[in-house]
């Protein structure tokens, strides 16, 4: 009884529903293309990504800190113009690649990852900040989300629930091809002349949802919102449909819990998520293995 | 006219020649097999028919109402994810994804072809099966269902029978002999098994060193001339 007087007061902050809001959202925006990122041998990108999202976020900060000098600019939305062509252009080029690039799938990721984390880092330091000393709390909290989410303003969770819907229409509607191209990219491209574009067309929305999950759990945890739900709903099901379905209701699930858990102890919201997220994990693979029918 | 023509192709990887002066064409109804070693270029042809790379030189050209994408393609089994969560279903309809155009979803006539050729391949009780669970046998006839939802005119075969036994190995090529003779598809199969090349076969191109195309009775009198001049190492 006390857990819920204690929820809802919390709730009666706009900050904590947009938190849960948010959260719930790209949770599931997240969790859908994360089946086909595991599959391809892609589960890092969305930590590549979200580092090159990172030093884009350094770019912004130095930009719009030379701009207007004394004021450093924490207006999300405005950075949010630099950081995303350049996250997009970075996925498109890491997915383009494919199988004949001369740095292959993983290095490639690795090279831009730690590059760009190392490059950001250096600009944040680097850069015009007078007033805010506290570099190295700004740099932790962009890479664990730990304040963020709760410091949301209507404008970024309206954003959110925008890009949020395109993301689900677009992935409805291209549901039967980015199937194809997940399972068998030469057959896709073989009979179809038009898979090239579906695949630009996953590298773009993988790259919205790590911009827009960068709010929420921050660079270093954007993988484990992308895979874990994936990886748990492979060790039980078996068809391309219900491992989705699964999980991203896995995925919205483990994010409303985590929120709720952090909220009431007091913990940071995103390693929360991700601590439920590992957890389903392991009950899945119990399950997985007590069917007897996957190899785990 | 010809099906599919290729004419004074040379193929290679970033530079590196691996096979050049190849014409040959291929028409409706034909059976024809691609012999040659290891590391002759058997599949790099192949993936340059389906489009997947470019030719360094010559030219590809379809004809007699074929066109690029219309060419049902089952690969090497190797290249196949084996952990995916797909059920059969779902592979065998995802054949038609170049027939969606700007459309999101399958619809009845592509759903109930779908079951036809699951019914034609004897998959239709495997259906709601896992991919990854099927045997070899099982799993290449999925493949050749998919790529029957893809094409009405022609399949490309990349050593459709590696890695089967005997008996099921017999099954996969008879089936595809049923293709050709009965819904005269026009085949063409990469193949390693000379044997079944001169059982099933109309026509046969070598590629290696020399590079051999004509009919099956042309071959066999081209072996047997290189027989007779002692050079063995042909095929």
């Amino acid at each position: 009884m006390e857990l819920f007087e204690t929820l809802a007061y919390y709730f009666q902050f706009p900050a904590v529903r947009y938190a849960l809001i948010v959260g719930v959202l790209v949770a599931l925006c997240s969790s859908l293309l994360g089946v086909t990122l595991v599959l391809k041998r892609f589960s890092f990108i969305g930590d590549g990504l979200s580092h090159v999202a990172f030093g884009a976020m350094a770019v912004a900060t130095l930009t719009g800190g030379i701009l207007t000098q004394f004021k450093p600019v924490l207006d999300s939305t405005n950075n949010m113009i630099i950081i995303m062509p350049i996250t997009i252009v970075a996925a498109v080029l890491l997915l383009r690649t494919g199988k004949n690039a001369k740095v292959k799938g993983d290095a490639a990721i690795a090279m831009i990852s730690v590059g760009a984390l190392a490059l950001g880092y250096l600009l944040m330091n680097l850069s015009v900040f007078p007033k805010s000393s506290n570099i190295s709390g700004d740099v932790c909290s962009t890479l664990f989300g730990s304040l963020s989410i709760l410091t949301l303003t209507q404008t970024e969770v309206n954003i959110c629930i925008a890009v949020s819907v395109v993301v689900i229409a677009v992935f409805i509607l291209f549901y039967n091809k980015i199937f194809s191209v997940t399972f068998d990219e030469d057959f896709a491209r073989a009979t179809d002349s038009k898979a090239g574009a579906y695949n630009l067309l996953i590298a773009i929305i993988i790259a919205v949802i790590i911009v827009i999950s960068m709010n929420l759990v921050g660079s270093l945890l954007i993988s484990a919102l992308i895979i874990f739900p994936a990886l748990s709903a492979m060790r039980v099901l078996k068809s391309f449909k219900a491992v989705t379905i699964c999980s991203a209701c896995l995925s919205v699930f483990c994010a409303t819990l985590g929120i709720l858990v952090s909220i009431l102890f007091s913990t940071p919201v995103g390693s929360t998520i991700v601590a439920v997220d590992i957890a389903a994990f392991g009950v899945f693979c119990l399950i997985g293995a007590v069917k007897g029918g996957s190899k785990a | 006219m010809a099906q599919l023509t290729c004419s004074d192709l040379t193929l290679g990887y970033e530079g590196q020649k691996i096979l050049s002066h190849l014409s040959f064409s291929v028409n409706k109804g034909d059976y024809l097999c691609i012999l040659g070693e290891n590391g002759s270029g058997k599949t790099t042809l192949m993936k340059t028919i389906l489009g997947l790379r470019k030719p360094m030189s010559g030219t590809i050209s379809v004809g007699d109402g074929l066109s690029r994408t219309e060419i049902g393609y089952l690969p090497q089994q190797t290249s196949i994810q084996r952990d995916f969560p797909a059920s059969v279903r779902e592979i065998v309809i995802s054949g038609f994804q170049s027939r969606l155009g700007f459309r999101p979803f399958y619809n009845k006539t592509e759903k109930k072809m779908a079951e036809q050729n699951m019914e034609l391949m004897g998959i239709s009780h495997l259906k709601k099966r896992c991919y990854r669970e099927l045997s070899g046998g099982q799993q290449q006839r999925v493949l050749l269902a998919r790529a029957l939802c893809a094409t009405q005119k022609m399949l490309l075969l990349d050593e459709p029978v590696a890695g089967l036994d005997p008996k099921v190995t017999e099954e996969m090529y008879e089936l595809i002999a049923r293709l050709n003779r009965e819904r005269g598809i026009t085949v063409m199969m990469i193949s390693h098994d000379i044997e079944a090349a001169m059982q099933y076969a109309t026509h046969i191109l070598h590629i290696g060193k020399e590079i051999f195309f004509g009919t099956r009775t042309k071959y066999l009198q081209y072996v047997a001339e290189k027989r007779k001049e002692g050079k063995h190492g042909i095929i």
